[in-house]
């Protein structure tokens, strides 16, 4: 088994979301993450998809994800050849005394702290999922009170976008006397 | 053309437009607006007795046609009724176009009456599916609906209409082309996999063509007969496709699979290549995935990408539409064939001993009670190569498939992925509607029957005159079958009585159908003749057959198709045959 991500442009169409769910739920693909947004195209939103499979289990994945229709397009995200971040909000305890140790793991991480009261930090942070679980592991000591965090985004590094390889959509011409596709001899 | 009318029109003037011929369905509080229009449109409308009918009438018409089947509902119960014949359809990849009612759009997620999430509910088994609240969507996404079911590997698609938008002004204007981003089947393949598949098989010497139920989608029949001679290699077809290819041709070594022949079963066992085109190495056709035809290698040709590497590695994977992938492939074989040609004297010799030392057949009880498998084979050889049969699920669906000789392509119809008992009298129902000069018969199972035959009336009263045999062996066979093989003969409810009760030539005449019955192998003949004589009005026949017979051979579920069996405790002599 092993780690990898996918990016899947889809129609920003209602149950897109649910299509894509329920495909990796009934046909039993475990997902580590997905993370939706709109992209540059208000038509078409992103997915990002982090899961664990065998080599020949992600084929029949894109394969099976490419039948569904407002699936525009598939591309496998190589983590050498892409920027991949994660976005962490955490709060942890801080009082007056351990607030310096504090932000010395922040500064470390280049994270920031976004809101703080008098027992209490919440840091932003975002970076590959390595550097957070590390963060993570350094703030354990001041006590977590809650965290949450984001699926994995990624985009490929160069030039070239995933979109201008998908998006000329012409049209598929209705024939007279219906749309049926013509398969009679 | 654009012309002003509310929704319900539009959407019967794109259903129009999209060439439907006729529709199955019943009407409901969130459809009603749509049944207005209905009745003045030149679409014919059969009004079934149970939604279910609808959806498995509308595959059977998609079946005999090879157009799209239309059925239609109203919201909640009349949706849900739908939800087994379109995942049946999704298994057998039918072409169906469903249409449902919905609340109205402002109570949608309120828990209305009749409110259920069709949309949600078939999202798994519907190819692509719609829930439409703006009147101005209706035209296009029905002429979406139809091109996505027809096109590609074909398949059920859902369009749910909100009641308001059915009601509301709109203009109907039908669309000149579709714009789908994410759907592009390939149709034609890639020429490189073509070679490649002409060079592998010049390299066997024990190849078998594999042939499913796609060849008959993709119209291809004619093609893989030019195929198979050119080559002269087995040809075997599963059970969606029977009648790809002549029962009758000497390439021909039947059908493979868990109640396959022992030839078909052992080619694909033995051989060094499968020439696999619109299959899909189905379970019940592999058996054991681990130990299916570990000696072979594979072509893997069909519509859809993701059957390929599916289940078994594809040596050379080739997509796109059967029809061209045969034809592209036979020349490209013809001139490979000339350089190299494999020689399959022996690998003949060894089938041609396993068939006629392992054909299909059957003991006659010994009491002279009449045999199910006698029935079914009189049936069709009385019936002509013409007639069309649909059948239940059980044992009389394998004994249809067993016993039957099918010529030709689209006369044999079957619930073969998803095994829906019910399907036989409905689909008989809709491929009367799309062949009405042909001979249909039901080949139903007393159990089966019992799930849908209130069709029957629906065919009474609208000239429908389908020809209904029910096997009754007063059980669940099938199950009872298993229970005698792997439960020590513990019959635990599958008992039907239906030898008493119901008495089906009495409810066939309650329906507006002839009820006929038989009970001796010397009344077999007259009875069909007499069935095949009624032309102008449904007819049922309560063939009374013996309780005990059993579908053979038979790969037990999960066992290697190694271990196929020919009777009960029997394997086939393997040591007498040199393979
Ligand atoms: C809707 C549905 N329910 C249950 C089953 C399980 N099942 C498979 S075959 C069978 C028995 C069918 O009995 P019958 O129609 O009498 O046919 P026979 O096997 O006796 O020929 C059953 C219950 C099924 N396939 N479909």
């Amino acid at each position: 088994m092993a780690t990898h991500t996918l990016a899947v442009l889809v129609e920003n169409s209602p149950g897109v979301l649910a299509r894509v769910a329920g495909l990796f739920s009934r046909r039993a693909y475990n997902i580590d993450s997905l993370a939706v947004g709109p992209t540059e195209n208000p038509n078409i939103s992103r997915m990002t998809i982090v899961l664990n499979v065998e080599g020949h289990a992600l084929e029949q994945v894109i394969r099976q994800l490419d039948k569904l229709v407002n699936v525009i397009q598939i591309a496998e995200v190589i983590p050498d050849e892409s920027v991949q971040a994660e976005l962490l909000l955490v709060k942890v305890s801080a009082t007056t005394r351990n607030r310096f140790d504090v932000d010395a793991v922040v500064e470390k991480y280049d994270a920031k702290v976004v809101d703080s009261d008098a027992s209490s930090v919440t840091i932003e942070a975002t970076g590959e999922a390595a550097k957070i679980a590390d963060l993570l592991s350094d703030l354990e000591q001041f006590g977590i009170r809650e965290l949450v965090q984001s699926g994995l985004i990624a985009l490929e590094r160069g030039g070239t976008s995933l979109s201008d390889r998908t998006l000329s959509t012409q049209g598929i011409p209705i024939a007279d006397g219906g749309v049926q596709a013509d398969y009679q001899n | 053309m654009s012309k002003k009318m509310n929704g319900a029109s539009s959407l019967v003037a794109a259903l129009e437009s999209a060439g439907v011929d006729v529709m199955f369905g019943i009407p409901g509080g969130a459809i009603l607006p749509a049944y207005d229009p209905i009745f003045d449109s030149k679409i014919r409308h059969i009004l079934v007795r149970h939604e279910q009918g609808a959806g498995h009438a509308a595959t059977g018409y998609a079946q005999v046609t090879g157009r799209v089947g239309v059925c239609i509902a109203t919201s909640g119960p009349g949706a849900t009724n739908l939800v087994t014949p379109l995942a049946d359809a999704a298994m057998d990849s039918v072409p169906l176009v469903a249409i449902t009612g919905q609340v109205p759009s402002a109570a949608i997620g309120t828990d209305a009456f009749q409110e259920a999430d069709i949309r949600g509910i078939t999202m798994p088994f519907t190819k692509h599916n719609y829930l439409i609240t703006d009147p101005a969507e209706i035209p296009r996404a029905i002429a979406e609906a139809f091109y996505i079911a027809s096109s590609g590997r074909p398949g059920p698609v859902l369009v749910d209409i909100a009641k308001d938008a059915l009601q509301k002004d709109t203009v109907f204007d039908w669309p000149t082309s579709v714009s789908l981003p994410g759907y592009h089947p390939q149709a034609k393949p890639e020429s490189s996999a073509i070679r490649d598949a002409a060079a592998l098989i010049t390299q066997s010497s024990k190849p078998v063509f594999y042939v499913g139920g796609g060849v008959i989608k993709a119209n291809a029949a004619r093609e893989l007969m030019q195929l198979a001679e050119l080559l002269g290699a087995p040809v075997v077809t599963t059970l969606m496709a029977r009648g790809a290819f002549p029962d009758s041709h000497d390439l021909h070594l039947g059908m493979p699979g868990m109640h396959g022949t022992v030839a078909a079963v052992t080619a694909l066992q033995k051989s060094d290549l499968l020439i696999t085109l619109g299959a899909r190495f189905d379970d019940r056709v592999t058996g054991k995935l681990s130990t299916f035809a570990v000696n072979a290698k594979v072509i893997h040709a069909d519509i859809d990408p993701a059957e390929i590497g599916k289940n078994r590695y594809a040596d050379v994977p080739i997509v796109g539409d059967l029809k061209q992938t045969i034809a592209a492939l036979i020349p490209e074989l013809k001139a490979a064939l000339a350089k190299n040609k494999p020689d399959l004297t022996e690998w003949w010799r060894q089938m041609a001993s396993l068939r006629s030392t392992y054909p299909l057949g059957y003991n006659k009880p010994e009491d002279g009670s009449l045999s199910p498998q006698f029935v079914i084979e009189r049936l069709g050889k009385i019936s002509g190569p013409d007639a069309i049969f649909a059948a239940g699920v059980g044992q009389h669906q394998m004994w249809a498939a067993q016993f039957v000789s099918y010529e030709k392509p689209r006369t044999w119809l079957n619930s073969g992925g998803l095994g829906t008992m019910g399907y036989a009298v409905p689909a008989a129902m809709g491929a009367k509607v799309g062949a009405p000069d042909t001979t249909v018969w039901a080949i139903d199972g007393d159990g089966c029957f019992q799930m849908t035959n209130q069709e029957l009336t629906t065919c009474a009263l609208n000239n429908i005159p389908i020809k209904v045999a029910i096997i009754n062996n007063e059980s669940l066979g099938m199950v009872r079958q298993w229970q005698t093989l792997f439960y020590e003969g513990r019959y635990s409810n599958t008992s039907l009585d239906s030898k008493r009760v119901p008495n089906f030539p009495m409810l066939a005449e309650a329906m507006g159908c002839i009820g006929l019955s038989c009970e001796r192998p010397e009344d077999v003949d007259a009875t069909i003749e007499k069935a095949m004589a009624i032309n102008n009005q449904p007819v049922v026949v309560d063939f009374r057959v013996h309780r005990d017979a059993m579908v053979w051979p038979m790969v037990a579920a999960g066992t290697s198709n190694d271990e196929i069996m020919i009777a009960r405790d029997l394997a086939p002599d393997w040591d007498s045959q040199e393979l």
